[in-house]
């Protein structure tokens, strides 16, 4: 691929904290690589913003190889950016051209609190996963990992679902602020599973449960949240997740 | 759990959604089925006896009370999501909107397309439901000339007109509702998605371009 430089306008969302009502700050930056990733070439920003004495821009960021889902920026009307089935920080500069304005703005929802700039509270997920999102297993020798039969077609679904890294794209994306896509990727990851099977039921009541709480709004099925999975998670778990509360919400006795 | 808590959820409400529309969905089957005795161009005779069987059957008339609360459960539940759901948005909206990359336009506006097909069936009731139902005394009475009140009613083009805006509301409605019902219940997987949407395509074809034909007819004179 042929390499090459431009030079970008940023509009980047700047916010002090969770309580002041922040703004777009606009930075011209020069001479970026086309083999950049994005968030080098924020890294570049940064460094430059130091020289010049300016407050550096705060953004989220770990792993860098698309697999931790801390990255979260949303990047020219999309979450990740244009690329399809790609994290921010995979997503690399070749996807722009010389002259470009990129504006980046951070995950916009009620139950996603913005921290610092492109910054925001995503510790609702780690919660809602502690409702729900564990199995029970014995203590003593460890069990052989072949030890318990399962088909391949279920092992298959549930480690397609189990990609969900909960960077929150899906509720960034969706009208509702909806956390459904992400709900449905945990939820069926363990239920298409034997060893998910003891907490099956209580696990789809409690974890939507802690979603409400959370305030994320209901699903309205519009499809927005796959289309911008970096991981490609299915809707079709959706309706799983939706055949799991039904069947558990029906069968429980009180 | 009990059952106000299962009905409640975000999942639950959107149960209620689906069922009552599902509900709605067939009764527009039965509604468009019965209009199209219009077509027998009998001058109205056949029509108005299947008018009469629905207006002066007892267990007709209770179904009608079903189907008034199954709209007004519609109505009212999704008229609250959507106020509730707009309340969970971030209090800043993006200044790049994600738009038609990620979802149909007609899914995003399920509140605005209902809102629409409700200002419609209001009008809709006065010109029909509620002249013949006060001329029965609100009970088993004597029905109103319903094929003549279609013809007076159809031959104002401006009624044509808002007819088939109604109408075309309610095939982008239904063209998200449809599926979408499906995905909530939980029945929406690789193997059923592709009978669902092929179903949901010809039904809602076939029972919006009926509706839209009855003004039509009448308008241009096809029905006498």
């Amino acid at each position: 691929m042929e390499h090459y430089n431009m030079n970008l306008t940023l509009k980047v969302w700047k916010q002090k904290n969770s309580q002041s009502a922040g703004s777009f700050e606009t930075y011209q930056i020069k001479e970026v690589s086309s083999e950049m990733s994005f968030l080098e070439m924020f890294d570049v920003l940064n460094e430059q913003l130091i020289h010049e004495g300016k407050e550096p821009i705060a953004f989220d960021h770990d792993c860098r190889e698309g697999i931790c889902g801390t990255c979260s920026m949303y990047i020219n009307g999309r979450p990740h950016g244009p690329w399809h089935g790609t994290t921010t920080c995979q997503l690399h500069m070749r996807a722009f051209k010389d002259g470009d304005t990129i504006v980046v703005e951070p995950w916009r929802a009620k139950a996603f609190p913005v921290i610092k700039d492109l910054m925001v509270d995503r510790s609702a997920f780690d919660r809602i996963i502690q409702a729900g999102g564990y199995i029970s297993v014995n203590t003593g020798v460890t069990i052989d990992g072949n030890a318990i039969p399962i088909n391949r077609e279920n092992a298959d679904k549930s480690f397609a679902a189990a990609a969900c890294i909960g960077c929150g794209a899906c509720v960034a994306a969706c009208k509702n602020s909806s956390a459904m896509l992400f709900l449905s990727a945990k939820v069926s990851h363990l239920a298409l599973l034997p060893q998910g099977e003891i907490e099956r039921k209580r696990r789809a009541l409690d974890m939507v449960a802690q979603v409400d709480k959370e305030g994320f709004g209901s699903c309205t099925n519009t499809g927005a949240c796959e289309a911008v999975c970096p991981k490609e998670i299915e809707i079709t778990n959706i309706a799983r997740l939706n055949r799991e509360y039904l069947a558990a919400g029906l069968a429980a006795d009180k | 759990m009990n059952w106000s808590h299962f009905f409640t959820s975000s999942v639950g409400k959107k149960i209620i959604m689906a069922c009552s529309g599902l509900f709605l969905i067939a009764f527009l089957l039965v509604h468009a089925g019965l209009n199209a005795c219009i077509w027998a161009f009998d001058g109205g005779e056949m029509f108005n006896k299947a008018g009469h069987f629905m207006g002066s059957t007892v267990v007709m008339r209770i179904l009608e009370i079903g189907l008034f609360v199954f709209f007004i459960i519609h109505i009212v539940q999704g008229v609250v999501m959507e106020l509730q759901n707009r309340s969970k948005r971030g209090s800043k909206g993006y200044a790049v909107a994600l738009g038609n990359r990620g979802s149909k336009w007609y899914s995003r506006s399920m509140a605005i397309l209902g809102l629409l097909i409700l200002l419609f069936l209001i009008v809709h009731l006065g010109h029909f439901w509620i002249p013949n139902r006060s001329n029965q005394g609100w009970l088993l009475g004597e029905e109103i000339n319903l094929f003549k009140e279609m013809k007076e009613v159809f031959s104002n083009p401006v009624w044509v007109l808002l007819y088939t805006v109604g109408v075309i509301a309610l095939f982008y409605h239904l063209s998200h509702g449809f599926q979408s019902a499906f995905r909530t219940l939980g029945l929406t997987n690789h193997k059923y998605i592709n009978i669902i949407q092929t179903v949901g395509l010809i039904y809602n074809v076939v029972i919006c371009i009926a509706f839209i034909m009855m003004p039509i007819s009448f308008y241009f004179g096809w029905v006498q």
